[in-house]
C-alpha cells in the first residue's frame, strides 16, 4: 500500500477581525497594504485534517498557494505546522483573479504535481466568502467532492467517511480516492506550530524553478540549505494566459457601496423587564421577521 | 484571547535586556550541535531568536489554548476511578497540543531529542502555563524528571528514556513523600532489594506523589538494610507496570487537574540511578532543586493571572460613583502587587541565569575532564550561589505570590469569593506554592546558610562591581542602609555563637537579605529603562523600613518567645 498523499489550498487573507478605520480606500475597495494578513482560518483547519490523517496513517501533505511573494508566510506557517512540502503560485499574470481563474490555476498546479489521494480546502475564505474554489477544483480535476465537512469518520488507504453540515442536518459521505475535500471551522481545533519545525524552518527561502517537480531535491537534507519552497509561475504549470488572472475573470465588479449601519435614535424605546414587555418585543422581532 | 508571551511587556523587557552570551556560550558549546541537528542554531542571535519564537508560540498556546480550559479543569478535575486516574478533558487536550507543539521535553539535550533549552527561558515558559493552568503545570513540570536521568543515569537508561519523554510520549513523577516523611525524608521508609538476579524490586507505600500515575517514576527508596538515616536511600527508576497500585487520590483545595495519588509498590521491579547510597543526598537534592526552581516560577505565574484579573475589575467597578482603582487604598494594593510581580520576576531570573551558568560548567567539566583544575574554583562558586538563590526565589515568590492572590479577592470584595470569578480559584491554587517542595520554613533553613555565611554580600560585590550605580546616587544610598543591615544583624547574631539565635532569628534574616537583593536586582534594571527605576525607588522605600524594624528586634535580644512560648501556647 503507497503512502498517501495529501494536498491542501491554503489562502493568505486580509485579518478582518483587525479591520481599522483605514481599511478601505475611498472608492470602496480593500486597502490590503493596511490590513495585517493572516493564515485563511478554514485553510488551518483543512490542514489540521490533513496532518490527523497523515498522523494515523503516514502520508505526505504538499501545501499550495497562489498569492504574492509575501504569502509565502501561510506556506512557512504550514511546514512549522507539520507539512511536508510548500509550493507557491506566483505570478504578475494571476493578478485579478476570481474564483474561476483562481480553481483553474490551482488545478494546473495540482496536475503538475501529479498524483494524489486527498485534496482539503478549506470551506471559504474570510475575504470573499464565496466556498467556490474548492468545488471548482473538483469540478475541474473531473474528482469527487465532499464539502462543508465537520468531521472526519473515518479513513483508510482507500477511502474516506466524513460527516458534512447540510442546510437540514447531518449528512454520513464515503468515497474513494482522489477526493476533494472542503472542511469547515467546526471539523477541529488546529494544532499550533511546532517549536522545532520553526527552527528548522525560519530562514527557509523560495526557489523558482521551471523543471518538473523533483521529489529528491526537496528531499529534507540536515543540510538547511537545500529546503526551499518551490516557487511556480503561471508558464511553469502551464497554464492557458487567457484563463488565469483578470483576462480569466468574468466576475466583474460594477460598484461598490459603503454601507454603514446606523441606529435610528427615533425609534430607539425601552424594553421593561417584564414578560409583558419582553413578549411584546419577541412578537415584534417575528413581525419584522428577524426571528424564524 | 490573548498570547501570554506578547502581552507580558515584563517578560519582553526582561527577554530583550538580558544577556545570555554566558549561558549560550555553555549550553551551545560552539554550537556544534548545528553540524547533526536541523533544529540547532547557528550563533549567538540564532539562539537568541529561536528562544523568542519558542516564547510566543509558548505563549500563543497558554493565552489562547490551555487558558480557556482552566475554569473547567478545576472544576471537574482528575479523578480516580477503579485503580485509576483519569485526567480533566482540558488536561488531556493541552499536554495533546503541547506535545504536538514538540513542548514537552524543552531542557533535555537535541541528541535526546529535546530542545536545549536554558532554565532561564524555561522558566518563562513554566510561569505562562502556570498563568494559564496551574495544574497543568505540575505535569508539565515534572518531565524535569528526564533531566535527573539525563544528569545521572547510564547512558544505556537516557536512550531507552530521555527521547520518549521528549516526543511527550511518557509523563513523569518523583516519588518521594511517604506517610512518614514529609519534610523528613531521611525517615523513607519504602523497601528495595535487589535479588540475586541483579534486579531491584520496591515494595511499600507513597502519599501525596503529584502524577503519581505516570508511566515513569523516580522513587526514593531504602536499598540498605538496617540503616536508618539519608545514607541508606538510592533512586530508582520506575516503569509503570501492574506491581505498583493506585490506592487513591486526593481531595484538595487546589489544582485540581493534577492527580496527587497514594501508591503502592507491590514487588515492582525498577532499576537504579546512579550509584547506591546516593539518593538523597545527591540525586533527590538535585530533583528537588529543579522542581524549586519550577515552583518559583509557577507561584509568579499564578500571581500574574490574579493581578490581572484583580486590575481588570478595579478599572470596571464603580462605587462612590467613581471607579474604584482611583481609591488610595485600592491603587495601592495593586502598585504594591505589581512591584511583588516584578522583583519575584528578577528573583526568578536571576536565579534560574545563576542554575544555568552552574549547570553548563558542570556539562562542560563532564565532556573536557582535562580542564577540570581550570573550572573548579567557578563550578563550587555557582553551586554555592546556587544553592541559596533557589531557595530564595521559592520561599520569596511564593509567599508574595499568596499575598498578591490575598489582595486579589480583597480588590473584587465579595464576588471575588464566589467561583464566578477565577481569582478564588488563583488563591486556592497558589496555596499549595508555599507548601508543597518544601515549605517556606525549610527554604529557610536551606538558605540561612549562605547568608550568615557572608554568600550574599559576595554577591552584592558583584553587582556593585559591574553596575554604575552613581547615576542613581539617592537609590545607592538606600542600597547601601540595606546591605549594612543585613551584615549587622548577620554579625551580631554571630558573636552569639549559637544555633538557637540563628534558628529563631532565620526567618527575619532571610527576608532581609530578600530586600537587599531585591533592592539591587530591580535597580540594576533601573539603570536600563526609568520605569523601572521607578519601581526600585518604590520597592527600596517600603524595604528599609522592614529591614531596619528586623534590626531592631534582633539587636534587642529579646528572645522571650523563646522562653516562653510554652507557657502562651498551651494556655
Amino acid at each position: 500500500m503507497g503512502a498517501l498523499n495529501i494536498i491542501v489550498t491554503v489562502k493568505q487573507v486580509p485579518d478582518t477581525h483587525n479591520i481599522s478605520v483605514d481599511a478601505m480606500k475611498e472608492d470602496g475597495t480593500v486597502n490590503r497594504a493596511l490590513l495585517p494578513t493572516i493564515f485563511n482560518p478554514e485553510d488551518l483547519n483543512a490542514l489540521e485534517e490533513a496532518l490527523k490523517v497523515k498522523d494515523q496513517l503516514g502520508g505526505k501533505i504538499t501545501v499550495i498557494t497562489m498569492g504574492p511573494p509575501k504569502a509565502i508566510e501561510v506556506l512557512k506557517d504550514s511546514l512549522y505546522r507539520g507539512a511536508d512540502e510548500a509550493i507557491l503560485i506566483s505570478d504578475r499574470k494571476f493578478a485579478g483573479a476570481d474564483t474561476l481563474a483562481t480553481s483553474y490555476s490551482l488545478k494546473c498546479a495540482i496536475e503538475k504535481l501529479g498524483k494524489y489521494d486527498i485534496i482539503f480546502c478549506g470551506r471559504q475564505a474570510i475575504d470573499g466568502d464565496t466556498a467556490q474554489v474548492g468545488p471548482q477544483i473538483a469540478e475541474k480535476l473531473k474528482i469527487n467532492q465532499i464539502t462543508n465537512i465537520i468531521n472526519v469518520e473515518e479513513v483508510t488507504h482507500e477511502s474516506i467517511t466524513l460527516r458534512r453540515q447540510t442546510e437540514y442536518g447531518q449528512e454520513i459521505v464515503k468515497s474513494r480516492f482522489p477526493v476533494l475535500i472542503t472542511v469547515t471551522a467546526e471539523a477541529n481545533e488546529p494544532r499550533f506550530p511546532s517549536v522545532k519545525r520553526v527552527m528548522m524552518f525560519k530562514n527557509i527561502t523560495k526557489k523558482e524553478t521551471e523543471e518538473s517537480y523533483d521529489e529528491t531535491y526537496l528531499k529534507i537534507d540536515t543540510d538547511r540549505s537545500k529546503k526551499y519552497i518551490t516557487e511556480w509561475s503561471a508558464d511553469s504549470i502551464g497554464a492557458d494566459s487567457i484563463k488565469i488572472g483578470l483576462a480569466g475573470s468574468p466576475t466583474k465588479v460594477k460598484h461598490i457601496e459603503k454601507v454603514v449601519l446606523t441606529a435610528n435614535s427615533k425609534n430607539m424605546q425601552d424594553i421593561p423587564n417584564t414578560e409583558v414587555g419582553i413578549c411584546a418585543l419577541i412578537n415584534e422581532l417575528k413581525n419584522e421577521h428577524i426571528f424564524g | 484571547m490573548s498570547n501570554f508571551y506578547n502581552d507580558n511587556q515584563d517578560i519582553i523587557f526582561h527577554m530583550e535586556n538580558m544577556d545570555l552570551r554566558r549561558i549560550v556560550e555553555l549550553k551551545e558549546d560552539n554550537f556544534t550541535d548545528s553540524k547533526t541537528c536541523r533544529y540547532s542554531p547557528l550563533d549567538y542571535e540564532d539562539t537568541r531568536d529561536n528562544y523568542k519564537k519558542l516564547l510566543e508560540i509558548m505563549g500563543d498556546i497558554t493565552g489562547n489554548y490551555i487558558a480557556p480550559r482552566a475554569t473547567e479543569v478545576d472544576q471537574l478535575g482528575a479523578t480516580y476511578k477503579d485503580g485509576e486516574v483519569a485526567y480533566a478533558q482540558g488536561t488531556k487536550e493541552a499536554i495533546d497540543i503541547l506535545k504536538k507543539a514538540d513542548l514537552m521535553g524543552m531542557t533535555l539535550p537535541r541528541k535526546y531529542e529535546g530542545l536545549n533549552l536554558p532554565k532561564t527561558i524555561y522558566s518563562m515558559c513554566i510561569e505562562m502555563v502556570s498563568r494559564a493552568d496551574a495544574s497543568l503545570m505540575n505535569l508539565v513540570g515534572l518531565q524535569d524528571i528526564a533531566d535527573t536521568i539525563c544528569k545521572f543515569g547510564s547512558e544505556d537508561q537516557k536512550a531507552r528514556y530521555l527521547p520518549r519523554f521528549a516526543r511527550g510520549e511518557v509523563m513523569g513523577a518523583m516519588a518521594l513523600t511517604e506517610p512518614d516523611a514529609g519534610s523528613d525524608l531521611q525517615a523513607v521508609m519504602l523497601k528495595a532489594t535487589q535479588n540475586p538476579d541483579g534486579n531491584w524490586y520496591l515494595n511499600g507505600v507513597k502519599r501525596f506523589i503529584t502524577n503519581g500515575c505516570a508511566d515513569v517514576s523516580l522513587v526514593l527508596a531504602r536499598s540498605e538494610d538496617k540503616t536508618t538515616d539519608g545514607r541508606g536511600l538510592s533512586l530508582f527508576v520506575y516503569e509503570r507496570d501492574k506491581n505498583m497500585t493506585i490506592r487513591r487520590i486526593e481531595h484538595k483545595l487546589g489544582i485540581h487537574g493534577s492527580p496527587t495519588c497514594e501508591i503502592q509498590f507491590n514487588n515492582a521491579r525498577c532499576e537504579l540511578l546512579g550509584t547506591r547510597r546516593m539518593g538523597l543526598i545527591k540525586y533527590t537534592m538535585s530533583l528537588m532543586n529543579g522542581a524549586r526552581l519550577g515552583i518559583a516560577a509557577q507561584s509568579l505565574g499564578i500571581a500574574e493571572a490574579a493581578y490581572r484579573e484583580a486590575l481588570k475589575y478595579a478599572k470596571e467597578r464603580n462605587q462612590f460613583k467613581k471607579k474604584i482603582l482611583n481609591f488610595t487604598a485600592v491603587y495601592e494594593m495593586l502598585t504594591d502587587m505589581k512591584i511583588g510581580l516584578e522583583a519575584s520576576r528578577t528573583l526568578l531570573y536571576e536565579t534560574s541565569k545563576i542554575v544555568d551558568i552552574k549547570e553548563g560548567l558542570e556539562e562542560r567539566m563532564e565532556k573536557y575532564p582535562e580542564r577540570k583544575s581550570d573550572l573548579r574554583d567557578e563550578i563550587s562558586k555557582y553551586t554555592k550561589l546556587a544553592g541559596l538563590f533557589t531557595p530564595l526565589a521559592k520561599a520569596h515568590n511564593a509567599e508574595i505570590g499568596n499575598k498578591i492572590c490575598y489582595d486579589a479577592i480583597q480588590i473584587h470584595g465579595g464576588v471575588g469569593y464566589t467561583t464566578e470569578f477565577s481569582v478564588e480559584r488563583h488563591a486556592r491554587d497558589q496555596r499549595i506554592t508555599n507548601i508543597y517542595e518544601g515549605t517556606t520554613q525549610m527554604q529557610i533553613v536551606a538558605a540561612i546558610g549562605g547568608i550568615t555565611s557572608g554568600l550574599v554580600s559576595e554577591r552584592l560585590n558583584e553587582y556593585e562591581n559591574d553596575n554604575d550605580f552613581t547615576k542613581m546616587p539617592d537609590l545607592f544610598k538606600s542600597l547601601q542602609e540595606l546591605r549594612t543591615n543585613l551584615e549587622l544583624a548577620v554579625s551580631h547574631i554571630k558573636k552569639r555563637n549559637d544555633n538557637l539565635s540563628i534558628e529563631f532569628h532565620a526567618r527575619r534574616l532571610t527576608e532581609m537579605a530578600l530586600y537587599t537583593v531585591n533592592s539591587y536586582l530591580l535597580s540594576i534594571a533601573g539603570l536600563k529603562n526609568d520605569r523601572k527605576k521607578q519601581i526600585a525607588k518604590i520597592y527600596t522605600s517600603k524595604a528599609l523600613p522592614d529591614s531596619r524594624s528586623r534590626l531592631e528586634f534582633i539587636s534587642s535580644n529579646d528572645y522571650s518567645i523563646v522562653e516562653l512560648h510554652e507557657g502562651i501556647i498551651n494556655h
